[in-house]
């Protein structure tokens, strides 16, 4: 199979591993667009080994924040089900790309033999789609954050106008105005509201 | 500087270093930087993520020698100590072993060893499954400290059971789910397994090589040519924090730090017991109380031997990992670098051997080497199949194997 893919004649076939479903849809179809339709997921460890042997893929996409890449290894080392891929960090001739990939988080095991041309068409998809994956991780957690923030502020505003009987206009004024004063996040500034009316609680 | 490591109880010199203020005394700071496997440490060393890294002690040879994904050359200027593994089987095949073999649980790890070899042969006359064990990597002194053990009773690492490799905050979990049947891991997984009722601890390195090198200091190359001073500080401040953590007056505040989760994470009390060798190896309460289980310090237990290097090397050619060439033995020897070791801590408190190799194993007796000054005495060190190793006999030490990769 590997002179197969030597001429380019089989179509590529690639392994994703991912236990991250939303991860795991981000590749496959950066890969499709790619026009790699021969792409299978294998979203658990529990029998990755068998599954890989049977998949027998060219390319192998695993993030390094997965412990099963000491489990890879060992596979390479002793077994000849799968048809010996190698880290495509051994091929150091292109740098930038290896770089690239080693920041982003991305591992791939690639056929010896195969293009190299080929390789790097994957490796820079997977590189973009796992920052893109990041991106949308980190606006989930912003958005998840300030939902906090406005519903922290609102707690205390509440304690504010009952316990100095302001309005809510005035409330939250006074949270803005120490906030400035602190030079401090106006959710800090609520969060210490809050904090210290939990204190003083019968 | 930036330090990788992997959340195990062997780590405890390199956090003792910056957390207790041995570093910041030779003006160093480590920016220790937690991973979850192996090759990521291997290749972040590679590509400059990190400058140094708590590595096991067989990846520096394995990669001189271009073994392996990504075999980026690195070497060890320092051992981080000794000790720590043990080869826990699951309750379950341990019970069955004790039916087999009438064992009382006070026998020693050969015993155990012969008591499972009994149990595999009637297992496969029954025509059962054989069965499966897990270590961490393939160039690990777990994978080549289980398989001395099994080959030590006349069990084949290669065709009487199955090899493979869980990581080790896995191997519990793997166990209860009845998925392997045993593993050989670092401090604190296997004691962790017996807490929690499904494994028995039947052998520990002190059984099976207690003077092997456990973990070690990798260094990037690049990175130690362009700062040669900084890794000296390094080597001192290593050196200083290695002897507090040997104190077992440390011990509380070693087990305080090193279960905060940023470190291994785990409860500092059973980290405190592994400290101190209190290990549990049954559920049922058996307990072993191992003299120096953890070894940080003493016996010149950071001093990388030219000797064990080539002991790593035995076992990569008797497991077919490499094929035996004695033009192999310069990359071999490049991995371990005990003249920087000695540059480094020439004229301090601590006694450095004279000597770069020895004879590995050669008896129960206590091993006695020339060291600056005088002499410094090594402790016992017999392997377990009672064969000392002389590392400039390689192919007649491998050839001695009864048990090899044919």
């Amino acid at each position: 199979m590997t002179n197969d893919t030597k001429t380019g004649q089989r179509p590529l076939r690639v392994a994703i591993v991912e236990e991250n479903s939303i991860r795991a849809a981000i590749l496959l179809d950066g890969l499709q667009d790619a026009g790699v339709a021969d792409v299978e997921v294998i979203n658990t460890m529990t029998h990755m080994l068998r599954r890989l042997s049977i998949i027998d893929p060219d390319v192998i996409i695993i993030g390094i924040e997965n412990p099963s890449r000491d489990v890879l290894e060992q596979m390479f080392q002793v077994s000849k089900l799968v048809s010996r891929p190698v880290a495509m960090f051994v091929d150091q001739s292109d740098e930038g790309m290896i770089q690239a990939a080693v920041e982003a988080g991305v591992s791939a095991y690639v056929v010896d033999g195969l293009r190299k041309e080929r390789v790097k068409a994957i490796v820079d998809m997977a590189v973009s789609r796992f920052n893109a994956f990041e991106r949308l991780q980190r606006e989930l957690t912003e958005a998840r954050s300030q939902l906090a923030s406005r519903k922290i502020i609102e707690r205390a505003k509440g304690i504010l106008m009952r316990n100095r009987e302001l309005s809510e206009e005035e409330a939250y004024a006074l949270l803005r105005q120490t906030a400035m004063n602190e030079k401090r996040k106006l959710a800090d500034i609520a969060q210490s509201v809050v904090t210290s009316a939990s204190l003083l609680e019968k | 500087m930036r330090v990788g490591f992997i959340p195990l109880l062997d780590v405890a010199v390199l956090v003792a270093a910056e957390e207790h203020g041995f570093a910041r005394r030779e003006g160093i700071r480590l920016q220790l930087i937690k991973d979850v496997s192996w090759s990521n440490i291997r290749d972040r060393l590679a590509f400059r993520q990190f400058d140094v890294a708590h590595m096991l002690s067989p990846m520096p040879v394995a990669s001189q020698l271009g073994l392996g994904s990504n075999p980026y050359p690195c070497f060890t200027p320092f051992a981080l100590g000794r000790g720590g593994n043990s080869v826990t089987l699951s309750l379950e095949l341990y019970r069955e072993m004790q039916a087999v073999a009438s064992l009382d649980g006070s026998e020693d790890a050969l015993a155990n060893a012969h008591a499972l070899k009994a149990l595999i042969d009637r297992r496969r006359h029954e025509g059962r499954k054989p069965l499966v064990f897990a270590m961490t990597y393939p160039f690990s002194s777990h994978n080549y400290e289980f398989r001395f053990w099994l080959a030590a009773a006349g069990i084949d690492p290669d065709s009487d059971v199955i090899m493979t490799v869980v990581p080790p905050p896995l191997t519990v979990d793997a166990m209860a789910a009845r998925a392997i049947d045993g593993f050989c891991v670092n401090a604190p997984w296997n004691m962790i397994a017996v807490e929690k009722g499904v494994g028995r601890i039947v052998a520990t390195k002190a059984d099976i090589w207690p003077s092997a090198l456990e973990k070690v200091l990798g260094v990037s190359p690049d990175w130690a040519e362009k700062n040669p001073e900084n890794l000296a500080r390094l080597i001192v401040a290593l050196d200083a924090a290695a002897r507090w953590c040997d104190d077992p007056h440390n011990h509380h505040s070693l087990a305080e730090m090193l279960s905060r989760p940023a470190y291994v994470g785990v409860a500092p009390d059973l980290i405190l017991r592994l400290l101190k060798g209190e290990i549990l190896v049954d559920p049922n309460g058996g307990t072993r109380l191992i003299k120096n289980y953890l070894m940080f310090h003493g016996q010149a237990a950071n001093f990388p031997w030219i000797s064990q290097a080539r002991w790593i090397y035995s076992q990569m050619v008797r497991w077919g990992q490499v094929a035996h060439d004695g033009a192999c033995l310069a990359q071999v020897e490049a991995a371990y670098r005990p003249d920087i070791y000695r540059s480094a801590l020439a004229g301090s408190a601590t006694p450095v051997p004279a000597i770069d190799s020895k004879v590995e194993g050669v008896g129960s007796s206590s091993t006695v080497v020339p060291a600056a000054g005088g002499h410094l005495s090594l402790g016992t060190d017999a392997f377990i199949d009672q064969r000392a190793f002389d590392p400039s006999d390689i192919p007649g030490y491998v050839s001695g194997f009864a048990i090899r990769a044919k």
